[in-house]
C-alpha cells in the first residue's frame, strides 16, 4: 500500500473543522499530545480510494497565524516546521461560507507559507439561505487552486472533497498573494539567506516568531534577533500592516465572486433568540434554570443505568464467587478487580450525560452568550468571561479544563483559573456525592417533580462553585498581572446541535475516562486489596489463635457469626487497617473513623477511588455476603456505640472533605505541566487541603 | 468619536486605533479602518458589548472598543 497522505485541516474556530473531522474519519480517530506539548491532537484516518489513505490532523481552530493564546501557537509550529512529525503534505482550509473574507485572512497566511492547499466552503447551504452566492469557479481561478463546497452538517459534498484529496499534487498551485516582502525587505532576505528557503512569507514569520520553534539554536534564535534590531523590525506594525494588505488582496479577489443579497435578513432569528437569551432579567434566569435541568437529569436520567451496572458487578461477583475455585487469586480478582472495576463503570452514565450537555451548550452557540453574560461578575473576581468555560468544563474533569484555559489570553486570568478550577465539584466527586446522599438524604419528590437528593447534589455544586469564586476573589489581590488582560470573542450565530457530534462527544469522554481513571482506580484497588487482606503475621497469627480456641468451645450455629468477627478483628488488623488507625486521631474531629481513612488516603491519587475502596474494604469485611455497596455502609455500625456510621454529620462532612480537597493526582500533574513550575500545584494542594479540613470540620462539630 | 460611546443600535464607521498592540487584534478579526460597525446589544450588565461587523457578530469589552475611533 502507499504510503498515507497526511492532511491538516486548518481554519477559524466555528467553522464545523471538527464536524468535518468526524465525517471524514468517522469514529477511526485518536486523541494524543503534539510532543512536548500538552496540546489534544485529534488525528484520524479516512479512506480515500483501496489503495489510498489520509491521515487526518485537527489543528485547534484560529483566526490567524499569529496566536493569541498558547493553544493556537501549535498551527504556526505545525505548519511552519517542515521536521515537525505532524507536518502535513497537504492542507485542507475549512471556511464559513457565510463570513468569506474574515475567513480566507488565515487562508492568505497559510497558502503564502507554499503547503498545498484545498480550500472548503463549509455551511454553503446557510449562506444559500442567507442570500449569499459564491462563484466556486471563479473563486478557483483565482486562488490557483482546488475549492470544494460542502455542508458538512447535510453531509454533502464530501465525496468532491475526496476526490479533490485524490487529484491533489505535491507541489503547492495557488497564485501568489499580497506581496509580504515589502513588509520588511532588507530583514526578509537576511533570513532567507541564513536558512536558505526563497519563501518570503516564512522569513517574515520567523522575524516575529521564531521563539517557540525548537528547530533552531539558540545561535540562530540570537541571529534573528540580530536583524530584527538592525532594521527596526517592528512586530506590532508590521502585523498591522500585513493585516491590511491582505483584506485588501482579499477585496479585489472576492469582487465578482461573491454576491451578497440577502445580508439585512440574515441574522434575524439569532438576534431574536439573544434578545431573551442575554436579556438582563432573563438572561440569568434561563442559565440557572438550564444548570439546574442539566444537574436534575444527571442525576434521575442515570439512576436506571446505574442501577443497572451496580448489580450486574454484584452478580457478576457472585457468580465468580460460586463457580470459580475459592482461593487467594479469586478473592483478588472478584474483590480487588471487579469491584475496582464496577466503581469505574458505574461513572459512566453521568459522565456521558454531562458531557452531552457541555457540548449541545458549545455546538448551539449559547456558550459563548454565557461568557458574553457573565465576563463582567468574572472580572470582578479576578476571572474572565473566558473562565466560564473552563469552570464548566471542571463540573466534568479538571483536567482537560486546566488545559482548556490556555484560550484565556491574559496570564492573570489563566492562573487564576486554574488555581480554582479544581474546587468546582468534577465528575469523580459525583459518585461520592451520590453514594453519600443516597445514604442519608430520602429519596422525597418536592411538588411532584424535585428530587430532594438531586437537589442536595445542586446544593453541593453551588458549594463548589462559591468556594472558587471566593479563592478567585482572594487570589485577584495576591497575584500580579502581567500584562493587560483583553476580550475579543466572536458570538457566532445560533445553530441546531449536531447530534452526531454530540454522541462522538459522550463516546470519546466516556471512553477516555475508562481507560484512564480506570488504570489509576483499577491499581489502586489491587494494592489496596493486598493492604486490607494482609497484616503483620504475627498480629494475624494471634487473631488465628484466639478465635480457634473460642471455636473450640462453642457449637456450630454460633461459628458463621464467629466467622466475621475474625475477619473485621483481621482487617483492623492489617496494614491498611493500621494506615488507618494512625490518621485516625486526625480526622475524628471531622466524625471519620479509619476505614473512611483509609478511603482518604486512597482518594489522595484520585476521589473516584473512594468508591472502589469503600467496596473493597466492605467487600473484605462482609466475607461472603454480597450486597450492594449502599446497602453494606447503611449497615455500617460504629463498634462503640453501636450507632451507624454514616449519620447527616458524617456523611455531610465527608462530602465537603471531597469537595475542597486537592485529592488528584493527575490535576496535580497537569498544573505543573500548564504553569511549568512546581510552585502553584504546591500552593493548590495546600491550601485546598486546609480548606476542606477547616469546612469539615467546623460542618461535624455543627452538625453532630 | 470612541465606539465606546455608541448606543445599541447606532453605527460609525472605523478610522482609527489609538493602541496599536490591541488593534493587531481587532484588524485580525476583521475591524479594518473603513468598515462599518454597528452596536448591537450590551451584555446583561452593562459591558461587554456586543457589535456587528463584516458580516458577523463580535463582543468585546468596553475599554476595547474606546480605542476604536469612528465617525
Amino acid at each position: 500500500m502507499a504510503k498515507d497522505i497526511k492532511i491538516a485541516l486548518v481554519g477559524n474556530p466555528n467553522t464545523g473543522k471538527s464536524t468535518l473531522f468526524n465525517l471524514l474519519t468517522g469514529l477511526n480517530q485518536k486523541i494524543g499530545n503534539f510532543p512536548g506539548i500538552t496540546v489534544d491532537k485529534k488525528t484520524g484516518y479516512c479512506k480515500l480510494s483501496d489503495s489510498k489513505q489520509a491521515e487526518i490532523i485537527d489543528l485547534p481552530g484560529t483566526y490567524s497565524l499569529y496566536p493569541k493564546s498558547k493553544d493556537e501557537s501549535i498551527v504556526f509550529q505545525v505548519l511552519a516546521d517542515s521536521k515537525n512529525s505532524s507536518h502535513p503534505d497537504l492542507v485542507i482550509l475549512v471556511v464559513d461560507a457565510t463570513n468569506l473574507r474574515r475567513n480566507l485572512l488565515l487562508y492568505t497566511q497559510v497558502a503564502d507559507l507554499g503547503l498545498p492547499i484545498i480550500l472548503v466552503l463549509n455551511m454553503t447551504d446557510m449562506a444559500k439561505k442567507e442570500g449569499i452566492d459564491i462563484d466556486v469557479d471563479k473563486l478557483s481561478e483565482r486562488l490557483g487552486i482546488q475549492v470544494v463546497a460542502i455542508s458538512a452538517r447535510n453531509n454533502s459534498g464530501l465525496s468532491e472533497l475526496k476526490e479533490a484529496i485524490r487529484n491533489t499534487t505535491v507541489i503547492a498551485t495557488q497564485t501568489e498573494g499580497a506581496d509580504m516582502h515589502v513588509l520588511a525587505p532588507e530583514a526578509i532576505d537576511f533570513v532567507k539567506s541564513h536558512i536558505k528557503t526563497d519563501n518570503n512569507y516564512l522569513a517574515l514569520q520567523l522575524l516575529h516568531q521564531h521563539l517557540p520553534l525548537n528547530i533552531f539554536s539558540s545561535a540562530d534564535h540570537e541571529i534573528f534577533e540580530q536583524i530584527k534590531k538592525d532594521h527596526h523590525f517592528e512586530s506590532s506594525k508590521l502585523q498591522a500592516a500585513e493585516t491590511i494588505s491582505r483584506y485588501r488582496y482579499l477585496g479585489t479577489v472576492l469582487s465578482g465572486v461573491v454576491e451578497d443579497t440577502g445580508a439585512a435578513r440574515k441574522f434575524i432569528f439569532s438576534d431574536k433568540l439573544d434578545a431573551v437569551l442575554t436579556h438582563r432579567v432573563w438572561g440569568f434566569t434561563i442559565f440557572i434554570a438550564i444548570l439546574f435541568f442539566i444537574f436534575n437529569s444527571i442525576f434521575s436520567w442515570s439512576s436506571y443505568p446505574m442501577e443497572l451496572i451496580e448489580y450486574s458487578f454484584v452478580w457478576l461477583t457472585e457468580f465468580g464467587h460460586q463457580h470459580l475455585p475459592a482461593g487467594m487469586l479469586t478473592d483478588l480478582l472478584l474483590d480487588g478487580v471487579v469491584a475496582g472495576l464496577g466503581g469505574v463503570v458505574i461513572f459512566i452514565p453521568q459522565i456521558a450525560i454531562l458531557f452531552a450537555f457541555i457540548s449541545i451548550l458549545e455546538d448551539t452557540g449559547y456558550m459563548s452568550r454565557v461568557t458574553f453574560m457573565m465576563d463582567k461578575i468574572m472580572r470582578k473576581f479576578g476571572l474572565s468571561g473566558k473562565s466560564v468555560v473552563p469552570m464548566i468544563g471542571s463540573l466534568a474533569c479538571a483536567v482537560p479544563s486546566i488545559m482548556s484555559a490556555r484560550n484565556i489570553e491574559s496570564w492573570k486570568d489563566r492562573i487564576i483559573t486554574i488555581m480554582v478550577a479544581p474546587l468546582v465539584s468534577c465528575s469523580a466527586r459525583l459518585p461520592v456525592y451520590t453514594l453519600l446522599i443516597s445514604l442519608v438524604v430520602p429519596e422525597k419528590m418536592i411538588w411532584g417533580f424535585i428530587n430532594l437528593q438531586g437537589l442536595t447534589l445542586m446544593g453541593m455544586y453551588l458549594i463548589s462553585i462559591f468556594a472558587a469564586v471566593i479563592v478567585a476573589f482572594i487570589m485577584k489581590f495576591l497575584i500580579k498581572a502581567k500584562e493587560k488582560s483583553y476580550f475579543i470573542m466572536e458570538l457566532p450565530v445560533y445553530r441546531m446541535p449536531r447530534w452526531s457530534n454530540v454522541l462522538y462527544t459522550m463516546y470519546e469522554k466516556s471512553k477516555t475516562f475508562v481507560f484512564e481513571a480506570g488504570k489509576v482506580i483499577i491499581a489502586i484497588s489491587i494494592i489496596l486489596w493486598v493492604l486490607a487482606t494482609f497484616g503483620p503475621s504475627d498480629k494475624f497469627e494471634a487473631i488465628d489463635k484466639k478465635y480457634a480456641a473460642i471455636e473450640a468451645q462453642k457449637d456450630s450455629t454460633q461459628i458463621s457469626t464467629l466467622e466475621r468477627d475474625r475477619s473485621a478483628e483481621k482487617l483492623e488488623n492489617s496494614y491498611a487497617g493500621i494506615l488507618g488507625h494512625v490518621i485516625e486521631p486526625a480526622i475524628k474531629p471531622l466524625g471519620f473513623d479509619w476505614k473512611i481513612g483509609i478511603a482518604l488516603i486512597t482518594s489522595f491519587a484520585a476521589r473516584e477511588a473512594f468508591v472502589g475502596t469503600m467496596a473493597t474494604i466492605y467487600s473484605v469485611d462482609n466475607d461472603g455476603e454480597v450486597a450492594t455497596i449502599r446497602n453494606k455502609m447503611r449497615g455500617a455500625r460504629n463498634p462503640d456505640t453501636g450507632l451507624p456510621v454514616f449519620t447527616f454529620a458524617t456523611a455531610f462532612s465527608l462530602m465537603l472533605f471531597y469537595a475542597f480537597a486537592m485529592q488528584c493526582m493527575s490535576t496535580v500533574a497537569v498544573v505543573y505541566r500548564e504553569t511549568k513550575s512546581w510552585k502553584w500545584p504546591v500552593i493548590q494542594l495546600v491550601y485546598m487541603t486546609a480548606m476542606a479540613y477547616v469546612a469539615s470540620l467546623i460542618a461535624y462539630q455543627l452538625l453532630k | 468619536m470612541k465606539l465606546s460611546q455608541l448606543n445599541p443600535g447606532e453605527q460609525g464607521t472605523i478610522v482609527a486605533f489609538t493602541d496599536l498592540e490591541m488593534s493587531v487584534k481587532l484588524m485580525e478579526m476583521g475591524c479594518l479602518p473603513g468598515e462599518t460597525v454597528e452596536i448591537e446589544r450590551f451584555a446583561p450588565l452593562g459591558d461587554p458589548i456586543a457589535i456587528r461587523v463584516a458580516g458577523y457578530q463580535l463582543c468585546l469589552r468596553k475599554n476595547e472598543a474606546s480605542i476604536i475611533i469612528i465617525q
